[in-house]
């Protein structure tokens, strides 16, 4: 089996450094193989988060010469034999220790956003839903938090406005309950308010990063912003609510 | 010296380990009944295993075939489980199913509709109609995620990234337990008046798994050192469809949804062997020409299912056979094919994440190859033993639900009953806790000599000058489970694996972890070897002692099911001198009125959902 040399960075917050790994690869490996044989063979306590070593859970974000992936759906063969391949932490997140990050603040805004709503069943006991309206919010239900998207987000990223907009993951959470075709609960206010519509400005790096292939940009954030925009600067309906009153 | 008052202690009125879906549906009823909750969980909340789950939730709800009803998914779960299941789990089953479903669309759950735009259910393997609610191929995730969102608007305090070591008790009863933030490695200790335990299986013992990393039989191995009794641990299913190749994904499931949706298996010769291998119970409902089984993919009410769509138990061993007669797949597995008999598009809508999972990691494109598959160690019908109806162990104040319970599934689970046991028993068990504290409302003591004990030996780990690395443990361990306690087991085999098991545990007691206790991989590795030589140990004896196959239990040497088996559970628990004993224990007779529609034909039970 040929060799495989990995470089990780290994710390904590008050610093680290790249360590080299060399270890023997198999066929079709994935870069979070290479991670474990590295942490068997040299490095017991090298930390690494992972579950479901099939891109389905979003445990083992971060980042792969340089670009946000995760390292079990990361194969290997996708860089050339001599490549040196280079594994980082997240950067948007504190790091805990070596690729593991602080992800909390993510389960907080998740925490901000109100809870799912629901119509009244019919009078038989049901909710009749079409495919059609289903699909829609299953697309944004595919995610899987493993939080790339927040990672690459510049807003948070580089401008740090963590307490200003709750970041690409979370917009298609909102994105996902307002077009739920059972929520009535009205969180149109609050996305212009709270969670930050304002601060996207569509550049689809998100989208880019996305794991899961949702189209987080177009058809999450984008149709939010539109939302807000009808509600709030649309000047007939701005003369209607002078008139009449409402939100 | 080591000062407990100096530890972290956290108190609760109750305390659930785990947050998949057994835990976090816990976590919900013990929230709604006013109790003060807490959930412990290894990984970070929404990463646990449900997430891996994929084909869906079975419940009657009759939106696609009318004639489905709780009586003939009660039948199916007792005849997929050869009998051995607990009357009284698989009928609270079958009957709250269907409002477990209905609820969690409640919570804001979007399962793929039907044409009335009713919840859709899907064909799985052993259930008459078609029964299992699904998202996609995803269901598992859309389980985890709604219930997480329920859950961070109920009230719950979560704990993550904490793994729990070993439980205390008060004279019989349940006091709390230590556990470590793997996080800083620190211990903290948690109080209650009562435990749940949701904390999954222990496919991490072997070699192949769809299991990850927290799969190792946790909480039947503290469960067992705190006097409960393990049930059913001989029956380990086995999951037809693992991935086999590249090496590296070897393991990972297949979801049995490919072949609801058509899939079929074909040797290298290019034939459907699964027609060789349908056990005479099934014969009357399974179709035994191709013909047959086409009329049936295009929705032929009157005709019978396919063969790849028996019992996880007979398609598993049906492949090995294969392969052992030397008409396996390239790379030793059988080919998996639902290309030849679905659309592109509709493989792409209905199967995304395994056309997905191919196409990365396999280099595989599904709508047009056909898949490699083989047998992975996938699910425990065994685990901790439970009453019934409160889901208590017998130890008081403890309880288990999910994978960690033994019960409902017998000697074999249905594919779809899984998640469906998640949130009926996930609910019970959060029912029964609250009985069990307005009984018992005081706090109970904790023993400061027990804390120190389980904290002691855990950091001895780390202080130890040098010794055994973790690793070489369990992958030796994981060989010799996968040797010698796998699909087809004999007496031979079986006393050698729990030999060197022996051994192995020995050498585990001298396993050293180098560097700090901050987020350390290698320390948390060695803290798990414990309890995956208890359920091992358990496992491979309770095999032994079982002389007869049943279900996901095949014995070389003791050829089919034996009537005198069909009367006893096996049982294990720990004896007063630490050593593990295994025993039979008798079923009792069987519950006239239940005993009645188990074994009634179909015609007879369609259509009476009463």
């Amino acid at each position: 089996m040929p060799n495989r040399t990995i470089r990780v960075w290994r710390g904590n917050q008050e610093g680290g450094k790249f360590e080299e790994y060399t270890v023997e690869v198999g066929e079709g490996v994935v870069v979070l193989d290479v991670i474990h044989l590295a942490q068997a063979e040299h490095a017991n306590d090298l930390a690494v988060r992972w579950n479901c070593k099939a891109g389905k859970c979003g445990s083992c974000s971060m980042e792969i010469n340089g670009k946000p992936k995760l390292g079990c759906m990361t194969r290997v063969s996708d860089y050339g034999p001599d490549e040196v391949i280079t594994v980082q932490p997240m950067k948007t997140f504190p790091v805990i220790k070596d690729l593991v990050t602080d992800v909390s603040w993510n389960y907080r805004q998740n925490e901000r956003i109100k809870p799912f709503t629901p119509r009244p069943r019919d009078a038989d006991g049901q909710w009749r839903m079409t495919t059609e309206d289903v699909e829609r919010v299953q697309e944004f239900r595919k995610c899987i938090e493993c939080f790339l998207c927040q990672n690459t987000c510049h807003v948070l990223r580089d401008h740090d406005k963590r307490d200003q907009f709750v970041g690409p993951r979370f917009m298609i959470r909102l994105a996902q309950l307002d077009m739920h075709p059972l929520d009535v609960e009205d969180r149109i206010p609050a996305a212009k308010e709270e969670y930050g519509t304002g601060y996207c400005n569509i550049t689809r790096c998100c989208t880019e990063v996305c794991p899961e292939h949702i189209n987080i940009t177009d058809n999450g954030i984008i149709p939010m912003k539109e939302r807000v925009v009808d509600r709030y600067y649309d000047p007939i309906a701005m003369i209607a609510r002078k008139l009449f009153g409402g939100k | 010296m080591l000062d407990i008052n100096e530890i972290q202690t956290i108190t609760h009125d109750v305390i659930v380990v785990g947050a998949g879906g057994a835990g976090l549906r816990a976590a919900i009823e013990c929230s709604r009944q006013g109790l003060d909750c807490g959930v412990v969980c290894k990984s970070l909340l929404g990463k646990a295993h449900t997430v891996m789950a994929e084909g869906g939730a079975a419940a009657a709800l009759g939106n696609v075939d009318s004639r489905d009803n709780w009586k003939i998914h009660f039948r199916d779960t007792m005849r997929g489980g050869k009998f051995l299941n607990q009357w009284r789990m698989a009928e609270l089953h079958a009957k709250q199913a269907p409002d477990r479903i209905r609820e969690l669309e409640e919570w804001g759950a979007v399962f793929d509709r039907t044409k009335d735009g009713l919840i859709a259910q899907r064909n799985f393997g052993g259930h008459r109609y078609p029964r299992l609610a699904h998202t996609g191929d995803r269901t598992g995730l859309e389980l985890i995620r709604t219930l997480q969102d329920k859950g961070v608007h109920s009230g719950l305090s979560v704990h993550m990234e904490c793994t729990v070591l070993d439980l205390l008790k008060d004279g019989d009863r349940i006091a709390g337990m230590v556990g470590y933030w793997r996080e800083t490695g620190r211990f903290v200790i948690f109080r209650a008046k009562a435990i749940i335990f949701a904390t999954g299986g222990g496919g991490k013992g072997w070699r192949i798994t769809s299991n990850s990393w927290e799969y190792t039989g946790d909480g039947q191995g503290m469960a067992y050192r705190a006097g409960a009794e393990l049930m059913d641990m001989e029956f380990c299913q086995f999951h037809p469809t693992g991935m086999v190749w590249p090496p590296s994904v070897r393991g990972i499931l297949v979801t049995e949804g490919v072949r609801g949706e058509g899939g079929i298996l074909k040797n290298s010769e290019g034939k459907r062997f699964m027609y060789n291998y349908i056990p005479d119970r099934f014969k009357a409902e399974t179709a035994d020409t191709e013909e047959e089984a086409a009329r049936w993919l295009a929705g032929d009410k009157n005709a019978r299912r396919p063969p790849e769509l028996l019992t996880r138990d007979v398609v598993a061993r049906a492949i090995v056979q294969e392969v052992k007669a030397g008409r396996g797949s390239t790379n030793g597995g059988a080919y998996l094919d639902i290309g030849s008999q679905r659309p592109a598009e509709y493989i792409k809508k209905k199967l995304p994440s395994m056309y997905h999972q191919f196409k990365e990691l396999a280099e595989v494109d599904i709508t047009k190859e056909p898949m490699q598959v083989g047998p992975t160690f996938h699910y425990m019908m065994g685990g901790i033993r439970v009453d019934a109806d409160s889901q208590m162990t017998k130890v008081p104040g403890l309880f288990a639900c999910g994978e960690c319970a033994a019960g409902l599934h017998g000697a074999n689970r249905l594919g779809g009953n899984s998640l469906s046991d998640l949130l009926v028993f996930g609910r019970l068990a959060g029912v029964g806790a609250k009985e069990f504290i307005d009984a018992n409302s005081d706090l109970p003591a904790v023993d400061h000599e027990q804390a120190k004990r389980i904290i002691r030996s855990a950091t001895d780990i780390l202080n130890r000058e040098d010794g055994e690395n973790p690793y070489v443990i369990h992958e030796a361990l994981r060989d010799v489970n996968q040797d010698c306690v796998g699909i087809y087991r004999t007496a031979e085999g079986l006393a050698e694996g729990v030999e060197k098991q022996r051994e192995l545990a020995a050498r585990a007691k001298n396993v050293k972890a180098y560097g700090t206790s901050q987020y350390n991989a290698g320390w948390h590795e060695a803290l798990d070897l414990p309890n995956l030589f208890c359920i091992s140990e358990a496992i491979a004896r309770s095999a032994l002692m079982r002389e007869e196959s049943r279900g996901g239990h095949t014995r070389v040497d003791f050829e089919g099911e034996r009537a005198e088996w069909s009367k006893v559970n096996i049982i294990c628990y720990q004896g007063d001198n630490g050593e593990m004993i295994v025993e039979k224990v008798e079923r009792g007779p069987e519950p006239e009125h239940l005993s009645k529609i188990a074994r009634a034909t179909l015609e007879e039970l369609e259509g009476s959902n009463a």
